[in-house]
């Protein structure tokens, strides 16, 4: 399909429980556009990175995808083999994953971790093309070429962020999933990894996925934001939208639940808990802790409706 | 009145690292209010609550409670800062031993200290605590950690602080592990024990958002020392300290104009010693910056910054410095 580089069609996403089982991703559909920045938010729990999982399909048991498709260009991902999937991941879309800190090897050099990345995956690279290409990607997202012999205690938290994001994009892929990728890190060391990552998507002309829960970030760097609650989609707007005229009462809260610097005294939560997966409220997930809800909203789940091509809601009242 | 908790020219390195240099800090009871502690990892923020808290001693100057050295405590004194000074973590989970229902952490003080003469006034504390922070008893008391959400744990914490009356709370980055939805229910939480019971708070964030939502004072650490501290609203609305100014920049707002990345954020290297920690980074500095330290100037009433920027401002000495810090 041209225009869109990845598809995702009414995927659903289940945890079989001995209670029954829970459905943490419940027919999310969404596409990105080439090049196109998409912001995933919602609160823990509220299914965001089961989604990222789940288009690597890299949901482990007791998780199993119960449905739906994930498309790449023209290409179903249900379909590959095994094997085509691993060779997919990395090279088509590639994940920098929550907490840097954690999802490299401690034991190796960066050098060898980037290596192994590019072999892997069967790249045919003699040793002075292997190095050469290292030194670049590190160039690339702002890290000095010694970098590749250190180990990964000996660099800095956004070092560390950094030297996934050159894992991520040592193949080129054509969407790059970043969950919570800076989530670890303060304000200004958070900006600049943010400032890397867009130059070096712009640079590829790859897609991105951002997964968070900062409105703030999603304001500053998405082109389109979808919002999640309770393993739906519920919003999906272009970002100024949804920073000037959220259409669902949830958005709204979670606009407001960002503590201002400009005025005093405007520090608001969100009524109530997040729901829990196994004993979803009925009717709209959020009706118990929504502050318009009404009768309609307690009997009826509320459809994911199109407003504009780019803008659906799910709320009975938008 | 006697400060609860004073720090006197405190240092604190860690082998040949600065963590915190010569400062000092008082919690003055007459006037309870909330100082909020900002910087980056590494700043000192940690190292100064640890101080605070007793748990690491400095390597010059000293810690002092009710006009004692810290480290030359009786056992009842000791109890007694124990019972005055209490602390919330930043890891709502960790806290906790797992195979422990919940209960634990609040009756052990109760029983430790001596807080009630029959198991039901002790209980009746407890549940008057959890209600102090919004939490319903019956949905949290006989529970296990991992039934309750993070956070709930965090608000027990909140609630096990408050059933020891204590006249000060070190609260380290107690919520930078929940959900942006609940911030506002476990900070509120911390205001209302200042406005209700004149409870001292420090709270210690990397999040300028919420330290200007919460606290009357704010306290600017980098790199071990302090860069600007004084009035909330004078520091946040009008930063003089380069850094200040930096961190401010660096915050993503929710707006339609995309202003965060138009700054060139300058590179980071090691600070090279003998001058303002900042230089290196600077967009501002001048010569002498890479040569001097900058003293804290007085800048206005109730604000100080340590950049050479401001010379000619009065310069301040620690005991301003303090004094500065506990007026509100």
């Amino acid at each position: 399909m041209s225009g869109t580089v990845l598809r995702v069609e009414e995927l659903r996403v289940a945890y079989d429980h001995p209670r029954g089982a829970v459905r943490a991703v419940d027919e999310v559909s969404f596409s990105l556009r080439p090049r196109e920045r998409f912001g995933l938010a919602g609160e823990s729990g509220s299914g965001k990175s089961t989604m990222a999982l789940a288009i690597l399909r890299m949901i482990k048991p007791p998780g199993r995808i119960e449905g739906g498709e994930v498309w790449l260009e023209d290409l179903p991902l249900s379909g590959l083999s095994a094997e085509a999937m691993r060779r997919l991941r990395l090279a088509g879309i590639a994940m920098v994953p929550q907490g840097s800190m954690n999802s490299l090897n401690p034991v190796t050099r960066i050098r060898r971790q980037i290596e192994d990345a590019l072999t892997d995956h069967a790249s045919r690279l003699d040793k002075a093309a292997t190095a050469a290409r290292i030194r670049s990607l590190l160039g690339q997202v702002g890290l000095s070429a010694d970098v590749a012999d250190k180990y990964p205690h000996e660099l800095s938290g956004g070092m560390k962020q950094r030297a996934c994001i050159a894992i991520a994009i040592s193949l080129r892929p054509k969407v790059i999933i970043a969950d919570e990728p800076t989530s670890a890190l303060d304000v200004v060391v958070q900006r600049q990894v943010m400032e890397t990552l867009g130059r070096v998507q712009r640079e590829l002309g790859a897609a991105v996925i951002l997964i968070g829960h900062d409105m703030g970030l999603m304001a500053q760097f998405v082109d389109r934001l979808g919002i999640m609650y309770a393993g739906r989609l519920v919003e999906v707007a272009p970002i100024r939208d949804i920073v000037t005229a959220p259409r669902h009462p949830y958005t709204r809260l979670l606009i407001d639940s960002l503590p201002s610097l400009e005025r005093k005294g405007t520090l608001r939560g969100i009524p109530g808990l997040a729901p829990l997966l196994r004993a979803l409220p009925s009717g709209c997930a959020f009706h118990p802790r929504c502050p318009m809800a009404v009768e309609r909203c307690r009997a009826e789940k509320p459809a994911v409706r199109a407003i504009e091509p780019d803008t659906s809601v799910a709320c009975h009242l938008a | 009145m006697i400060p609860i908790v004073e720090l006197r020219e405190v240092s604190k390195s860690f082998g040949r690292k600065a963590a915190l240099e010569r400062f000092s800090f008082s919690i003055d009871p007459a006037r309870p209010g909330i100082t909020a502690v900002v910087g980056e990892s590494g700043s000192g923020k940690t190292t100064l609550a640890r101080l605070l808290l007793g748990l690491i001693e400095p390597t010059a100057g000293t810690v002092v409670y009710n006009n004692r050295d810290l480290r030359s405590l009786k056992a009842a004194e000791r109890r007694g800062f124990r019972r005055d000074v209490q602390a919330i973590f930043q890891d709502p989970y960790e806290v906790y031993n797992p195979f422990y229902r919940v209960d634990h952490v609040l009756t052990t003080p109760v029983r430790r200290f001596r807080l009630a003469r029959t198991k039901a006034a002790g209980r009746l504390l407890i549940e008057e605590a959890l209600h102090g922070v919004g939490l319903r008893p019956e949905e949290i008391l006989g529970r296990y950690p991992h039934q309750l959400s993070g956070g709930q744990r965090q608000r027990i914490m909140v609630a096990r602080a408050l059933l020891l009356r204590p006249r000060l709370i070190v609260a380290d980055e107690p919520v930078s592990m929940v959900d942006a939805s609940l911030r506002a229910t476990i900070l509120g939480s911390l205001q209302k024990l200042r406005e209700e019971l004149g409870i001292s708070i420090l709270y210690i964030t990397h999040d300028l958002a919420t330290a200007y939502q919460v606290a009357d004072t704010i306290l600017v650490l980098y790199r071990a020392a302090v860069a600007e501290a004084g009035d909330v609203e004078l520091v946040v609305k009008d930063p003089r300290h380069p850094y200040t100014k930096l961190l401010i920049g660096s915050i993503p707002q929710v707006s339609t104009t995309r202003d965060w990345s138009a700054e060139e954020t300058p590179a980071l290297a090691d600070a090279p010693p003998g001058g303002c920690t900042f230089a290196d980074r600077c967009p501002v500095a001048l010569k002498r910056c890479v040569t001097a330290i900058p003293p804290l100037y007085r800048v206005d009433a109730r604000r100080a910054a340590a950049c050479f920027r401001l010379d000619g401002a009065p310069a301040m000495t620690d005991a301003e410095l303090a004094s500065l810090l506990a007026h509100n």
